[in-house]
């Protein structure tokens, strides 16, 4: 008798069909924030070295850090921050062994948002207060 | 490095919109997903209407009616009824849980009800996943009580307070729901046990009259093993018994912490 091969066996669908939630969501915001943080490292790194090679060099920086883009930007960065460390102390309390009921696991995972997008708008209160 | 698409042969097809039942005034609509080995074509969504004048309350009722009136060749698996086996976890409005314990007004948030099978797993056909491996990890933390010291002459005695430690641990039915919802289990379920196989080491872990407790955190010590859980909660809010895997496996993390103090 002829042998029949069985055709492959597929693979069952997952991120494109299931249902998103706070955790779930969060917790790839973390990992995308993470990432973001090198960017904005080399943002660092560049005034620095801006900073160490001269006056010229540096009102260069500065100016492009004040534009409406750079602000842009350095909005966008501090809230990645912000974000990331909110996102961290909710990691650190769940490492602890605390907050896995079911109504306090989705309400940290969505007041980090609340949290990190208000702690980034007092940053720029306080920054465009102090000038 | 995970891998967010689906391979080409699992790539999902429309499939066939079978006629609704003629007089029934309450239908809603059903899209499942089904795959047959026998054609080998890719996996297609079928959409069927259920008579709910006719049907029982539950996605498992809706899914018998389908197989029983419209088409005897959709197949998936039950048996208990009652959420005790775990035999019908799938994937019902985009959550995994037991089709005998999901109401059909549950779902359908959008109108209608989307079913497919556990997600990123081997399908066998339709709904039926091949849970293999699933089992195989189960086994590799050695689920039994593990003693050195010499068997009493009746049972291995448990206070009281001892015994209620393993409550929200041995009421595991190992349907699966919990780790095919884990988006680290899709992307290292090779490597990485998962939270239902994690949830029955800590049922050992805290067991007072377990005598291998050292042994079996040295096993799960590992970057895969237990390491790539991330507290994304998915398997707390998939589990169809409400327990509590992620925290299980957060008890874990924490001995391996506190044994080395």
């Amino acid at each position: 008798m002829a042998e029949v091969k069985p055709a492959a066996r597929p693979l069952s669908p997952h991120l494109q069909i299931y249902r998103w939630s706070w955790t779930m969501a969060m917790s790839i915001a973390h990992r995308v924030t993470g990432t973001g943080l090198y960017l904005g490292t080399v943002l660092i790194a560049a005034w620095l070295i801006a900073a160490a090679s001269g006056p010229a060099a540096y009102e260069t920086a500065q100016a492009v850090a004040g534009s409406i883009l750079g602000r842009l930007v350095l909005f966008g960065y501090s809230f990645v921050l912000l974000h990331h460390m909110v996102g961290g102390l909710r990691h650190f309390v769940w490492d602890t062994g605390k907050g896995y009921e079911p109504q306090t696991r989705m309400n940290m995972a969505k007041y980090s948002v609340v949290v990190s997008g208000g702690l980034t708008i007092l940053l720029w209160i306080i920054v465009l207060a102090v000038g | 490095m995970a891998e967010f698409n689906l391979p080409q042969n699992s790539r999902l097809t429309e499939g066939k919109a079978w006629p609704k039942p003629a007089g029934s005034h309450k239908l809603t609509e059903f899209k499942v997903y089904r795959w047959d080995p026998d054609t080998g074509a890719n996996p297609r969504t079928d959409t069927y209407y259920v008579d709910r004048d006719d049907c029982g309350p539950m996605v498992l009722d809706a899914l018998i009616w389908i197989k029983n009136k419209v088409d005897p060749t959709l197949t998936f698996r039950r048996s208990c009824r009652e959420g005790i086996c775990g035999s019908c976890a799938m994937n019902m409005d985009g959550k995994n849980g037991l089709a005998c314990t999901t109401g059909i007004d549950e779902c359908g948030a959008k109108g209608k009800v989307a079913i497919y099978p556990l997600p990123h797993m081997p399908v066998i056909k339709d709904l039926v996943p091949d849970l293999t491996r699933f089992y195989a990890q189960h086994a590799s933390i050695e689920p039994w009580l593990k003693t050195t010291t010499p068997a009493p002459e009746k049972e291995w005695a448990q206070a009281k307070d001892d015994r209620e430690k393993l409550d929200g641990l041995y009421e595991c039915i190992l349907c699966a729901c919990c780790s095919t919802s884990c988006p680290s289990y899709w992307w290292n379920g090779d490597r990485y046990l998962g939270p239902a196989a994690l949830l029955q080491a800590y049922r050992w872990l805290i067991d007072s009259r377990d005598e291998a407790t050292g042994e079996r955190l040295d096993d799960l010590e590992d970057p895969f093993r237990l390491y790539r859980c991330h507290t994304i909660m998915n398997c707390a809010n998939a589990c169809p018994k409400g327990l509590n895997p992620a925290k299980a496996i957060a008890e874990v993390k924490k001995m391996m912490v506190t044994r080395q103090v």
